[in-house]
């Protein structure tokens, strides 16, 4: 990579460190509620919805299909000023939880993206501690992509 | 069970900071201190009588200690801007409960001039999960529900409701002298405005400003002892059910679908009784949803319920008469100057843009991303 990466960082909590750990090994793993036998995200050591501590990991196929998305034409802080257009989005996982994401692999411009497309796991390393699960379409449809 | 408090408290005293826009001279709590003496002049109450203090995004002392009060009622739920319509409930219940009678509601903030910008707390989860992907500030979050509604309920409509908000708030803003942005405004000049986060032109956005606000809440009988009309609080509810955007979990609903039924119900009246609405207009689109969610028209009928300025000075429902966050101020918390507006127009003090025969008024703050909403139904005897 060269240059350190410039952008905002998450910190890690302790109950995310596996989910991190994961993603550095281009893997994506969500929490899923024994009990309930539903994923969910974010990960916290109990199921949201009922409030047990009877939860494991599993790790997602990475395919979802888009629920939403917005194309940033204005950075929001000058690290992501080289980025612009960029496009943010919440992707439902086929396990059920939404992520929000980046979609990545097509020009940033609304018509190269349709709420329901298909896409799929993809990974960047922000630095050697952190790597960001990032989406991309899974079909050649849309002629605009590079 | 929730009692039902409803007139057992009024809104006796409002105002803004000296000065609104861009006041770089003064710090955030200048403008608390200076919208606090403004708002206990107008109620006509003394400055020792005030006995509870309700802010956001404050240490409580820290500001109790600046304005120089000692509150027995403290309360500082910061929920975004929904924050002070939600303190205006609070106050009811603690005047009802003895715990204060005079409650001051303030809030100052240096949306852009401000020497140190209030920190994201970086351990909540929203902040670890959206911010590393650029999910940072409100356009962006906001524009992603936008799109939502749009694959919903059509894109092209959407748009023209978006525009028609943005226009008529702005002609409603011309008749405001303490306005930001005055000038006119033409369809043509939404729709030529710069994206700032597809599907949100520059137009769709509130504007940040340096602004302070003050309100003041007392008991009925303390109320009719004040020589201004009181302003009574007929109705109030609150209600939040997620933080960041990507665990909202229907876009185009928010939390007002609680708070606008539960608050018209305390009051005991209905949406057509309403003479004003004032509603967060963080975003054109949040207006759009926030009608539909509060129960004026039904999902996906807010861009015929808003169609031909019907919400502009001269259409039959008059909105965000003050300009709104679009067009008059917003300094980042914004829900404390919709009550401001309210009011006036409910003593009739408005002038050019006044409400002819209004007596019943609702008003809804919107909160972080979507996530939380207050709303109250003030009303005039």
């Amino acid at each position: 990579m060269g240059t350190q990466y410039q952008g905002p960082l998450p910190v890690l909590q302790p109950e995310s460190d596996f989910y991190w750990e994961k993603a550095k090994a281009h893997e994506l793993w969500l929490r899923k509620c024994v009990d309930c036998n539903k994923a969910y995200f974010y990960p916290r050591d109990f199921c949201p919805k009922c409030g047990n501590y009877n939860v494991t990991w599993i790790r997602a196929s990475g395919r979802g299909t888009l629920y939403t998305f917005a194309i940033v034409e204005r950075a929001p802080i000058p690290s992501f000023r080289d980025s612009v257009p960029f496009i943010v989005a919440m992707v439902d996982l086929e396990e059920g939880p939404r992520f929000p994401t980046n979609i990545v692999g097509v020009n940033a411009k609304p018509e190269n993206l349709s709420i329901g497309m298909e896409v799929e796991v993809t990974f960047r390393d922000l630095n050697d501690e952190v790597t960001l699960p990032l989406f991309k379409p899974v079909s050649n449809e849309f002629p605009d992509r590079h | 069970m929730k009692k039902n408090l409803s007139k057992t408290a009024a809104i006796v005293g409002v105002a803004e900071s000296n000065e609104l826009g861009t006041v770089p001279g003064k710090s955030a709590l200048a403008l608390h201190a200076e919208a606090a003496s403004n708002a206990l002049a107008d109620a006509g109450v003394e400055r020792d009588e005030v006995d509870g203090l309700l802010t956001a995004g404050y240490w409580n002392y820290d500001l109790a200690d600046y304005l120089g009060i000692k509150p027995r009622y403290t309360d500082t739920t910061t929920v975004g801007g929904a924050s002070f319509v939600i303190h205006v409930g609070h106050a009811v219940s603690a005047i009802a409960a003895g715990l204060c009678e005079v409650a001051l509601i303030t809030h100052g903030q240096s949306g852009r001039n401000t020497r140190a910008p209030m920190p994201r707390d970086p351990n909540v989860p929203s902040a670890m999960y959206e911010i590393p992907y650029g999910m940072i500030g409100m356009p962006i979050n906001y524009s992603m529900a936008a799109t939502r509604y749009m694959h919903l309920y059509g894109e092209d409509r959407t748009r023209q409701a978006m525009a028609e908000i943005a226009v008529a708030t702005r002609k409603w803003a011309q008749m405001n002298p303490k306005a930001s942005m005055r000038d006119p405004m033409s369809f043509d000049d939404y729709h030529n405005s710069r994206w700032i986060s597809w599907p949100f032109h520059l137009l769709d956005c509130c504007l940040v400003t340096d602004a302070g606000a003050a309100v003041v809440v007392t008991s009925k009988e303390r109320a009719q002892s004040l020589s201004k009309k009181p302003v009574w609080i007929l109705g109030h509810s609150e209600y939040h059910d997620h933080a960041g955007i990507s665990t909202m979990e229907d876009l185009t609903i928010t939390p007002a679908r609680v708070t606008g039924p539960e608050a018209l119900s305390m009051a005991g009246v209905s949406h057509k009784d309403i003479g004003l609405s004032m509603i967060y207009d963080s975003f054109t689109y949040t207006v759009l949803a926030s009608l539909e969610s509060l129960g004026y028209c039904k999902p996906g009928e807010g861009p015929d319920f808003v169609a031909n300025q019907r919400t502009a000075p001269g259409g039959n429902f008059p909105l965000n008469t003050s300009g709104g966050g679009l067009s008059y101020t917003h300094p980042g918390m914004y829900g404390i100057f919709l009550i401001v507006e309210a009011v006036r127009q409910l003593r009739g003090e408005a002038g050019e843009r006044q409400v002819p025969d209004l007596n019943l008024s609702l008003v809804n703050g919107t909160g972080g991303a979507l996530s939380a909403t207050g709303t109250i139904i003030l009303g005039v005897d």
